[in-house]
């Protein structure tokens, strides 16, 4: 593993964006940053921020509403990212699948990496899920 | 130049970032413990810079990475022009200028958090940047000179007859640092702030340099602490460390405040010290 891929792998900084989700896989996610679960110390930092994300985790599904904001968020971000839906909502739709106002998993949307299905998904699963996120990143960076 | 300076330049400025990273590591390591966490390895700070670094360039504006550029140049300036025992007014205000590059950077964007990031950048610079400026007359009025190396001169430590500007320094050891309580151009804490005030429109290699600055940045404030004692050595030494532990402590037991009461400590107290130590200093000079 090359001095950079290692550095992607230790320093993925994580953007949060909840689409249209009922809060409880959001409220999972901000479990994972306190003491109990602490992830800063793989180095994971909660950014506000796309343009210095390299994760993007995404609660909810994929609403007519607010879809181009995600989309946004997405194009904004700089490679190389990826991307996690947490959340069985995110993975397909869920509970909201049938909706007048849902258009399903947010991966009709933009390109999702990893699925963390879960109602609400729990923190362990979470962490699991970015931890598998950047095996990707360094996969398909030693492609 | 000749070679010893050549040599000196050149430790400078390999030497300095990697210190600056280190104590940036140890910044966040120890603010993990005190917060009951494990915390980040003591090298996060070079893997953040490493794969800031390996960031696609993704430009909102070309003269973001100009001026960033510019605040990493000003600042490796004032630290190698510090480090060869140099003019401290110079360095103080190269120093200046570099951190105001950083704020017109962010305006040459038109993005509102940015540009109120920027706002309050240029208002924490108004807070320190007096303190510093006296603080460089403060040593001047001691050791009749404004070069570094004449600090060096000097028979005992400056703290004896300077600690008020010493405690002034303090003050603005904080702003410049971004600690809490007067982190207000974007939090260091929780990284969402104004979406990221001030740093929102750098990304990838223009966040590294500016985190590279940073890391010099560090350290040439350590060193300004350094020279309050800078005799014998090894005690301006235990200034340095005991001021950033204070500080990282500061950091961590208190709220952040509104820019009012930093003005107001900066401008009353921290200038208001600086100013009496200066006055009395010139008292004893006409008596004597």
């Amino acid at each position: 593993m090359g001095l950079l891929t290692k550095a992607r792998v230790k320093s993925p900084w994580l953007l949060h964006f909840c689409s249209s989700s009922c809060n409880g896989c959001d409220i999972e996610i901000l479990a994972c940053l306190t003491p109990y679960y602490d992830v800063e110390r793989f180095g994971i930092l909660h950014m506000g921020n796309p343009k210095h994300a390299d994760i993007l985790l995404v609660t909810g599904p994929a609403n007519r509403r607010n879809y181009k904001v995600l989309q946004n968020l997405y194009a904004q971000m700089p490679d190389p990212k990826v991307v996690v839906a947490v959340g069985t909502c995110a993975c397909t739709g869920g509970v909201f699948h049938n909706c007048y106002n849902i258009m399903g998993g947010i991966d009709k949307v933009i390109p999702v990496d990893v699925y963390v299905p879960g109602c609400a998904a729990r923190p362990e699963a979470i962490i699991d899920g970015v931890v598998l996120a950047l095996k990707k990143l360094r996969g398909e960076l030693e492609e | 130049m000749n070679g010893t300076n050549g040599l000196l330049v050149l430790a400078v400025l390999i030497g300095v970032p990697l210190l600056g990273g280190f104590l940036r590591g140890v910044d966040r390591k120890l603010t993990a413990r005190l917060q009951g966490r494990i915390g980040p390895p003591i090298w996060q700070p070079f893997y953040d810079f490493l794969k800031l670094m390996g960031k696609k360039t993704l430009i909102s504006s070309r003269a973001t990475l100009a001026w960033a550029c510019g605040y990493l140049a000003l600042t490796l300036l004032a630290t190698v022009l510090f480090f060869l025992g140099q003019d401290l007014l110079a360095v103080v205000l190269i120093l200046g200028f570099g951190g105001a590059c950083l704020a017109l950077g962010a305006y040459s964007v038109r993005s509102p958090y940015a540009h109120l990031g920027a706002n309050r950048e240029l208002l924490q610079m108004f807070a320190y940047e007096p303190v510093l400026l006296l603080t460089a007359v403060a040593i001047f009025l001691k050791t009749g000179s404004f070069q570094v190396a004449s600090v060096f001169r000097q028979e005992g430590a400056l703290i004896h007859s300077l600690w008020p500007t010493f405690l002034a320094v303090l003050a603005a050891l904080t702003i410049k640092m971004r600690k809490s309580p007067f982190d207000i151009a974007a939090s260091e804490h929780a990284h969402q702030e104004l979406v990221r005030g001030v740093y929102t429109e750098y990304s990838g290699k223009s966040l590294a340099l500016i985190e590279l600055a940073h890391w010099y940045e560090l350290v040439l404030l350590l060193g300004l602490v350094f020279l309050f004692w800078a005799r014998p050595w090894w005690a301006g030494l235990l200034l340095a460390v005991f001021s950033f532990f204070l500080e990282i402590l500061i950091d961590n037991i208190l709220a952040r405040l509104r820019w009012r009461t930093m003005l107001y400590f900066t401008w009353v107290e921290g200038m208001g010290l600086a100013l009496a130590n200066i006055v009395y200093l010139n008292l004893i000079r006409g008596l004597l």
